[in-house]
């Protein structure tokens, strides 16, 4: 939704649109997870000038999504009329994934990547929900994901690994 | 650290500040682009794939620290023109991580004492006084613990394997290890920014990389090589042959081309 006029509304209420209008800027290399579900945009607050600012954090140092991803969300504000908003880049405290939200798990879980959680066991494949699974390899097609298989359907699978 | 420690520390002047940021972003940035030549030829889909991972991540880590130094120096110089405008004694990243790559297990030898290198001084550093510093160490680390599970793990697969592989990795291990000494030998800037709070104290990372080191030479079935001093100090810009070929192909495109973008 276009907001005509966001410069004129009060700034709670723009951090509120700002952030409703982040929910659907999609990660480039996973595009059904959104920057805000990946943990990606950590804050939007007002500064001391009264401009709002976007806190946005990479999550792997090397990721090679980051810029597309910052320029993505700077056309997202542009586009929505939020021209004003500057964004900053945050490394405090570093992107964990943990930072991942719930509906962001089932979003990849639906899209066939497996979430990888801190308990052990829990893994599952994402088509037979089988928990005879192996892993490949620690490292996969994005840095955010591992190599898995399932043992009882034998499909591959990503996984979207802790860190 | 109580407030009367804090207030007796010397300020660092901005030039150690520079060159001390610099050793650690040439280090990940060399150690990359010898991971990046990689790419496309690891021994199989897997290794291939995690190689360029851990390219990416040491390339990523070197981006935030040379934009790091680029503010610290303050004449204008991004982490492009850092990366790709100095020669080879401008750059300060220790010898190890400019060695070639080797067979695959020489790539490993080589990620896997430089890994625990990284590793410690990382862990250090997330407690610096210099928060920028500390911000990409905290960031680093959580990266490092797996590039340091990949190497050792694959030392212990290869060092315990085959007769071949064990004899190719004993071999790296005999060649690579008279470059450890300068990982481990501080010099008078290590000792100031150490006195700053800023850099760790040489003496802990020495003892934390001899103790994670023996324990994954133990797993390979390896022996410690005696100790070699060898006379390179790439932290002071004096470099073995092989970084010039690298920087060569790193560089050359950014130096033919100008201010080029994409």
């Amino acid at each position: 939704m276009v907001n005509e006029f966001p410069q004129a509304a009060a700034p709670a209420s723009r951090v509120r649109q700002v952030w409703q209008m982040l929910e659907s800027v999609m990660d480039p290399e996973i595009p059904v997870v959104s920057v805000v579900d990946l943990g990606i945009v950590r804050q939007v607050r007002a500064g001391e000038d009264g401009r709002l600012r976007v806190g946005i954090t990479p999550t792997y140092s090397g990721c090679p999504a980051t810029e597309v991803i910052t320029q993505t969300i700077r056309t997202a504000l542009d586009q929505s009329g939020f021209t004003d908003v500057t964004l900053e880049t945050l490394l405090w405290p570093p992107w964990s994934s943990e930072w991942l939200s719930e509906a962001g798990r089932r979003k990849l879980e639906a899209y066939g990547i497996a979430v990888e959680r801190t308990e052990p066991g829990t893994l599952a494949c994402p088509r037979c929900a089988s928990r005879r699974i192996e892993r490949v390899s620690e490292f996969g097609s994005t840095p955010c994901k591992a190599h898995y298989r399932c043992l009882e359907c034998l499909e591959p699978f990503d996984t979207f690994k802790c860190l | 650290m109580s407030a009367a420690s804090e207030s007796v520390r010397p300020e660092p002047s901005a030039e150690d500040r520079f060159e001390y940021v610099l050793r650690l972003a040439d280090t990940s940035l060399i150690a990359g682009q010898r991971l990046a030549e990689l790419l496309g030829h690891g021994p199989a889909l897997e290794e291939d794939l995690a190689l360029g991972n851990l390219s990416l991540d040491l390339i990523g880590q070197a981006r935030l620290l040379l934009a790091l130094a680029g503010r610290i120096e303050g004449r204008g110089r991004d982490e492009d023109a850092l990366a790709f405008l100095r020669d080879a004694p401008d750059f300060r990243n220790v010898t190890l991580a400019e060695q070639p790559n080797g067979d695959f297990g020489a790539t490993i030898v080589r990620q896997c004492l430089l890994d625990a290198w990284q590793l410690e001084s990382y862990q250090c550093l997330t407690g610096s006084s210099d928060r920028e510093l500390a911000d990409i160490a905290h960031k680093a680390v959580k990266e490092c613990r797996y590039h340091w599970r990949f190497s050792a793990g694959w030392l212990a697969r290869l060092g315990d394997g085959t007769e071949e592989s064990h004899a190719r990795v004993r071999t790296a291990l005999e060649s690579l290890w008279r470059f450890t000494d300068e990982l481990l030998t501080p010099d008078a800037l290590d000792a100031r920014m150490a006195v700053c709070g800023i850099g760790p104290a040489p003496a802990l990372i020495r003892e934390r990389w001899e103790t994670r080191v023996a324990t994954a030479l133990a797993q390979a079935k390896l022996e410690r090589p005696a100790h070699q001093h060898y006379p390179w100090h790439g932290k002071r810009g004096v470099h073995t042959e092989y970084l010039g070929h690298l920087l060569a192909e790193m560089q050359c495109v950014p130096r033919a081309y100008p201010g080029a973008t994409w």
